[in-house]
């Protein structure tokens, strides 16, 4: 993608029929270290890469609990996605308190996207710069969504934004047809591997990760470090061989992304707010 | 306009073990004193699952099924295989009742909100000031004070739907022997997970030549 004359402006519209502040607002998702989402029939796994600005400071957070039944992973402009994250909160407690009932995740993210719409058709908005794994569970079930900056939004098995996320939906492709019957423990298992393989080769640890589950009787909740890193103890995952396997082949695949992708590692390729 | 409602849970005791309630309304409205309208429905359902039943005035009645439509209405427009039951429109109902309170300006009406949905029964009532609360039966007016009592002694979890009609009818009888501004024409509704019926308006076998009704002032001193 490169500069052109129809770039200005969001609300412009290029000969070929596409809106480019659009499409630079879904590259900055691209930027954004690595959210994962799988999910079985009754429970949802939420995983991230942890990002620092360097080591004297804590890491983003990039997970964000929105009611007991909804919660979110972001990947992109951090400062949008918390914003969006407050709204989400406000919708489910509005509901609650009227209804005394949680909101479908469905009507949210539905919410969410005519409201990422209304920044396409505005001369005076832009866009959000950040993707959004929306993971639920209503009366109709176990949900995942992602809502794009765009004003779209898909519901997904599995799933997976961010830099080097290529690499974790070649992973989710391959395990994705056994997710809907899952156990809970094999499910943040594959969620573990799945950021693993964003990893490229850096060993996983529970300090780069932030892992969280929502399901049936179990209501949204972060796992705390000790218990993810017995689980990576436990299914004896090394971030060495494969890693670097899996890197090779998604190198080629994200061309586009290289330089973000070194940059992801270390922080000198990356502006300061993307995360 | 006063009316009385008694609504109460029953459970067919078959094996499909489907959720069915029993609603009794007259269909009565009074103009003051005056008994005037004789055909007024006082139930009427509320989307796919529950049932509405009010007593009070009638035009806020009239006005509250016109903000339910409009709730209704928007939910069943997300298409998205969700819908409202009872317990939500229990509580929407709640908040709309207290808030009215709360500027002064009430909606003059005692509600009954009750239905099915996923296997999962409720019955709920608001009162114009907002109290709100759910029980296996409930009333409204005259109901609390004569009828559930009654459902106290004789409600079970188990009771057979034609059992429940009979309680009802009980219930309803005492009301109309008691209550000046009652007739003797009822409805019934039936509520179960398949969807819900209305009866057309029937009348009580009644008997009104008991001796103290006869001569009802016999032992009061200073009557005539």
């Amino acid at each position: 993608m490169f500069r052109n004359q129809y770039d200005t402006d969001v609300t412009t519209w290029s000969p070929a029929g596409r809106l480019f502040q659009v499409e630079y607002a879904m590259e900055a998702v691209k930027q954004g270290s690595a959210a994962i989402g799988l999910r079985s029939k009754t429970h949802i796994i939420l995983g991230c890469v942890n990002k620092a600005n360097s080591e004297l400071s804590s890491h983003q957070k990039k997970i964000f609990k929105v009611d007991d039944h909804i919660g979110v992973a972001i990947a992109g402009l951090t400062a949008d996605g918390r914003v969006l994250s407050r709204y989400m909160r406000n919708e489910c407690i509005n509901y609650s308190f009227t209804y005394e009932s949680p909101l479908p995740v469905g009507r949210l993210v539905v919410q969410l996207a005519d409201k990422a719409q209304v920044c396409t058709q505005r001369s005076w908005k832009r866009p959000n710069g950040v993707g959004l794994l929306v993971a639920g569970l209503d009366e109709s079930g176990a949900h995942l969504y992602y809502n794009c900056p765009s004003g779209n939004y898909f519901e997904y098995q599995a799933f997976a934004i961010g830099s080097r996320s290529q690499a974790a939906k070649t992973y989710l492709e391959r395990r994705f047809e056994n997710f809907a019957d899952s156990s809970r423990d094999d499910l943040v298992k594959d969620a573990l591997m799945a950021i693993r393989e964003t990893l490229q080769g850096e060993t996983l640890k529970s300090s780069t990760c932030t892992v969280a589950v929502v399901g049936a009787g179990e209501p949204f909740h972060i796992l705390d470090q000790e218990t993810v890193q017995q689980m990576i103890d436990a299914f004896e995952i090394v971030g060495e061989q494969e890693g670097s396997a899996a890197a090779a082949g998604q190198e080629a695949a994200q061309p586009g992304a290289a330089v973000a992708d070194q940059g992801g590692s270390t922080d000198e390729g990356v502006a300061p707010m993307d995360i | 306009m006063h009316a009385l409602h008694l609504f109460i849970f029953t459970r067919r005791p078959r094996p499909s073990s489907s959720h069915v309630f029993c609603w009794k309304s007259d269909v009565s409205s009074s103009y003051g004193s005056t008994l005037r309208y004789k055909n007024v429905e006082r139930m009427k359902p509320i989307g796919k699952h529950s049932l509405l039943g009010a007593s009070g005035e009638i035009s806020d009645f009239q006005e509250i099924l016109r903000y339910l439509d409009e709730l209704i209405l928007y939910d069943n427009m997300w298409d998205d295989g969700n819908s409202l039951g009872p317990k939500e429109v229990h509580n929407y109902l709640t908040r709309v009742m207290y808030n009215r309170r709360n500027k002064f300006n009430p909606l003059w009406n005692s509600l009954v909100l009750g239905g099915v949905k996923n296997g999962q029964k409720y019955l709920g009532t608001v009162s114009m000031i907002g109290v709100n609360f759910e029980d296996n039966h409930v009333a409204t007016g005259f109901g609390n004070h004569l009828a559930r009592p009654i459902l106290r002694q004789e409600w079970h979890e188990n009771l057979s739907f034609e059992d429940g009609v009979r309680l009802l009818e009980k219930c309803m009888r005492v009301l109309l022997y008691r209550d000046r501004s009652a007739i003797n024409k009822l409805q019934i509704a039936k509520i179960t997970e398949e969807g819900m019926t209305i009866s057309q308006p029937y009348s009580l076998k009644t008997y009104w030549e008991f001796s103290a009704f006869e001569n009802p002032t016999q032992g009061a001193v200073g009557s005539w």
